[in-house]
């Protein structure tokens, strides 16, 4: 017996939270599958337990994330069919009838769902930095670091050096300085001239002037600490025996050296594209975020009739962004389930299309202030590319030097990509090296193609499926 | 650009065949598709299988037998040549049977390739379930009996494909990727290849593209009835090594992956995921052997085999455009040493028809 | 290694990790919990055998992989602590072999 829903939502941040609202809102019903055990999504993650059990750190934490209480109050009262700690592993277009059949894992055990639409809100990931010596323990993310902070009330004890770009990096560095924890140095990596080349978007900027007036404040706070920041900072390196304990990099030529026990990484986000590359989708190159993303409408539905894809895995924009997406995309389905006339629907589009276009203002601002990275396609030979069966650049080049021509050939003739993490942490590297060593735009270079399970599972598990 | 040889198709046979020809000093070129074009050789198992092979043809018995022979010295060549370990291992293969009714069919068929005249022995025998379990103590109880024969073994088809294609790359073979073939024009001497980034000369052509030789065929007059039947592959995390024997359908790499196959399906050419095939053959695999549970899945894909309507291979040379042959079968992996090291020089000989009379497509038209 | 804001609070949840008893609180991850005891070393790289610790905490790495009672690969930065679960930390492949023999 297979459940039959109209609506499954992936993803319970604010793209995902607020699709739901909205169906909700208008006497609709949603099964909300999230990987996490609590809604929030990355960025307002744990949201409701920090309030209710450490309220003293929201001060700190920021109001942006206090914001997402907003969505997870409205959530968690009206989304009666929200399943926490849910792990979607395959979806099934089938063609007779135009249904979607969804197979998700809920603590080993795996499940069916039929479906008639999908709204994908799976977010972002930030973007895999491979330096020499990124696979030591000790070197994470400067997400990492901050969703420790948010989930677990934690914060690294020993020295902490941030590196990188972008305004995660800013958020993080304010969050710690406000909670007191010292941080030994900040490393940029925005290559020069980016404030100046990043002006020119400034008048839009302005109608989302809140940003520029936060990241304002936290420039400031920064500055206002004794943290030491080096800028320009290129030919990071990491080593260690068995983890993290030194760094070393050059600024215009002169070489410096640190004693680190955490390595924060950064240089933006990327759409986490696992599952709409496993649907086939068709998928486009932002050459400004370097990365690939599903191609959309404006209300978020993909080729796939019935499938949507709302928030930062239809391209980086933003939890508010998403938040306008997740609603948009929530209200066409509701119209078209006949929950809402055409023209309620249109009056509600209309106004969240307008607040999405403001919001979005600030996009080419960011983009163009913190520019994703040109150099991982001439990252040094010795890097480890692949993690899990640890291919390095050099590798790459190799094959490419003997007529290997895409993504897809490197894994069959490397392995890389063939590993646990099924190609996450290394498809968009692999993408960027080839580019580069063959000559050829990142568009035209590809990506892996995606396989079912997108995350392991025991073959216990699929044996005993459909006894569930 | 003018070669001896042009190879349509940069897969294992066209890889094999194109090494063998330049290690005999022809100029050859391969035109090849894109990144994501259907590849059977990206997608098999890597079994270089004999016991199962030339049920109905007693040829192509000693065909895959001559060529698992050949299978040791052609590795240690392709290590040697590239430094690349393909790692071949002929350990013996066993097809476990859950039931008695396949153990009656593995039986009937040694019967029947017994009694082909002219067939190359292959010391292929029935073996009891207890004897399996004596030989495998990993496979379980349900597991009635087996088809146990010695020169069954495997190899690394993706690495395999790689040292080939490294190895005629620097012998000098012109490789283009990302050119389809669009036509192919017989001229007075030899053929020009038209792909959709110019033409191409040579004096003889080589179709090895797999499902797309039908269509080439054509051209040359060549009539290939092949068509694409979908296979599954599941395959798990690593782990530390748990076979003695290769099992048919359940094989673990040298990494410690293990791989698990196949179903048959003729969906035309969608290469998709079917998710009831893979929890079938997940189903039988772990009947087989029950500990293979624990482990993870990590990826699954499907493939298009290359099916002649008796399943063995089709090799000929076109009577009304000598110079242009065909070369495919499903085995590409089983087949490479022979392709590369027996087939080839037939192909620079003038009797290519009279030494493959048994593979010739003729054989469908009899009826 | 990471330290907790608040040491005060009574962290009520006892869990296990290679026989060591460690103290965690309500909704924190396993991941946050082995590193607050300062062990950043997760597992082995079945490659090179090299230790590996969390890199993402999102879920996308898999470097933050253990074994929880019993079942092995789980991804310690999604899984919440339980009371009286038991962690190992996991060796470059897993063996399965123990379990063959039926």
């Amino acid at each position: 017996m297979t459940l039959c829903v109209d609506v499954v939502i992936i993803g319970a941040g604010p793209a995902g939270m607020s699709a739901s609202n909205m169906i909700h809102e208008y006497g609709g019903r949603a099964v909300i599958l999230d990987e996490q055990s609590e809604p929030g999504g990355q960025i307002y993650k744990a949201i409701d337990r920090v309030m209710r059990d450490r309220p003293n750190e929201l001060s700190w934490l920021g109001s942006a994330y206090h914001d997402g209480a907003r969505l997870t109050k409205k959530f968690r009262s009206q989304a009666k069919d929200y399943q926490p700690g849910s792990m979607v592993w395959h979806i099934e277009c089938r063609n007779l009838d135009g249904l979607y059949n969804i197979f998700y894992s809920q603590a080993g055990v795996s499940k069916k769902i039929e479906t008639k639409y999908i709204v994908i809100a799976t977010g972002a990931m930030e973007r895999p930095v491979p330096i020499p010596g990124w696979t030591l323990p000790g070197v994470m993310t400067v997400g990492a670091v901050q969703s420790v902070l948010k989930n677990s009330g934690m914060y690294p004890s020993g020295k902490l050096v941030l590196a990188g770009a972008g305004p995660l990096v800013l958020q993080l560095a304010s969050q710690l300085i406000g909670a007191g924890i010292s941080i030994l140095a900040i490393l940029d990596t925005s290559p020069k001239g980016s404030f100046l080349k990043a002006l020119r978007h400034f008048p839009r900027a302005l109608f989302a002037g809140d940003y520029l007036y936060k990241g304002w404040n936290l420039t400031n706070k920064i500055m206002q600490s004794n943290i030491k920041v080096y800028r320009n900072v290129t030919e990071l390196n990491a080593s260690g025996d068995g983890r993290l304990q030194n760094l070393s990099f050059k600024v215009n030529e002169t070489k410096h050296c640190l004693k680190a026990d955490t390595l924060a990484l950064h240089e933006g986000i990327l759409p986490n594209v696992q599952l709409t590359r496993l649907l086939d989708l068709e998928h486009v190159w932002s050459p400004r975020q370097r990365s690939f993303s599903p191609v959309v409408n404006s209300w978020g539905e993909t080729s796939l009739s019935g499938v949507f894809v709302v928030g930062d895995g239809a391209g980086v924009s933003g939890a508010r962004t998403a938040e306008y997406s997740g609603a948009i995309a929530g209200i066409i389905i509701l119209e078209r389930l006949e929950y809402i006339k055409e023209s309620q629907r249109d009056l509600i589009i209309e106004d969240r299309k307008f607040r999405r276009l403001l919001d979005e203002g600030i996009r080419p601002f960011l983009d163009t202030l913190f520019p994703a990275p040109e150099r991982i396609g001439e990252v040094p030979d010795k890097t480890i590319i692949c993690r899990c069966e640890e291919i390095t650049a050099a590798e790459i080049r190799e094959v490419v030097k003997k007529g290997c021509s895409g993504p897809n050939q490197a894994k069959a003739f490397l392995r890389c990509g063939m590993g646990i993490c099924q190609g996450r942490m290394c498809g968009t590297s692999v993408t960027e090296v080839m580019s580069k060593a063959l000559e050829k735009k990142p568009a035209d270079v590809g990506a892996f193609r995606v396989r079912p399970p997108i995350k392991p599972l025991s073959l216990e598990e699929i044996v005993t499926l459909n006894d569930n | 650009m003018t070669s001896d040889f042009i190879v349509i198709g940069g897969g294992l046979v066209g890889a094999a065949v194109s090494y063998g020809l330049l290690k005999l000093g022809a100029t050859v070129t391969i035109l090849d598709e894109g990144d994501t074009a259907f590849r059977a050789s990206r997608g098999n198992f890597g079994l270089v299988w004999v016991q199962s092979k030339g049920d109905g043809m007693h040829e192509y018995a000693t065909w895959s037998r001559e060529s698992s022979d050949l299978w040791p010295n052609f590795a240690e060549l392709l290590v040697e040549e590239t430094g690349i370990n393909v790692g071949h291992h002929r350990p013996g293969g066993l097809e476990l049977c859950l039931d008695e009714a396949e153990y009656m069919d593995f039986e009937n068929s040694i019967n029947r390739m017994h009694n082909q005249p002219n067939v190359a022995e292959n010391g292929r025998r029935m073996i009891s379930g207890d004897e399996v379990r004596r030989m495998e103590p990993s496979v379980g109880p349900e597991v009635v009996g087996a088809s146990y024969c010695p020169y069954d073994g495997i190899v690394n088809p993706l690495y395999t494909l790689r040292a080939l294609h490294q190895k005629c790359i620097e012998s000098g073979l012109i490789y283009r990727p990302d050119h389809e073939v669009k036509k192919i024009i017989p001229q007075i001497r030899g053929f020009k290849i038209i792909t959709n980034e110019g033409y191409f000369l040579s004096d003889k052509v080589i179709l090895a593209a797999g499902n797309g030789n039908k269509a080439l065929g054509e051209f040359v007059g060549l009539d290939i009835p092949t068509g694409p039947e979908r296979g599954h592959i599941v395959v798990t995390e690593r782990t530390s090594p748990l076979f003695n024997y290769v099992l048919g359908a359940i094989r673990q790499t040298d990494e410690g992956t293990v791989m698990l196959g196949a179903t048959k399906e003729n969906v035309g050419f969608d290469s998709g995921f079917n998710f009831e095939m893979a929890a079938k053959i997940i189903d039988k695999a772990v009947r087989k052997i029950p500990a293979l549970k624990k482990l993870r899945m990590i990826r699954s894909w499907s493939a298009l085999r290359i099916m002649s309507p008796d399943g063995f291979p089709i090799y000929e040379e076109s009577s009304n455009f000598p110079g242009a042959f065909v070369i495919t079968c499903h085995s590409g992996v089983t087949l490479a040493a022979a392709h590369a090291l027996k087939l080839a020089p037939e192909l620079l000989g003038n009797d290519f028809n009279g030494k493959f009379n048994a593979f010739s497509p003729k054989r469908f038209d009899v009826r | 290694m990471f330290d907790r804001f608040n040491e005060n609070k009574n962290c009520l949840i006892k869990i296990e990790f290679d026989g060591t008893v460690l103290d965690a609180l309500e909704g924190e991850m396993v991941a946050s919990v082995l590193m607050a005891a300062g062990i950043m070393n997760f597992r082995d790289a079945p490659v090179s055998n090299t230790p590996r610790g969390p890199y993402c905490m999102m879920g996308v790495c898999f470097e933050c992989l253990v074994e929880i009672d019993g079942v092995g690969h789980q991804q310690a930065c999604l899984v919440p602590v339980r009371s009286g679960m038991s962690i190992k930390r996991e060796k470059a492949k897993r063996l399965i072999s123990d379990d063959l023999v039926c």
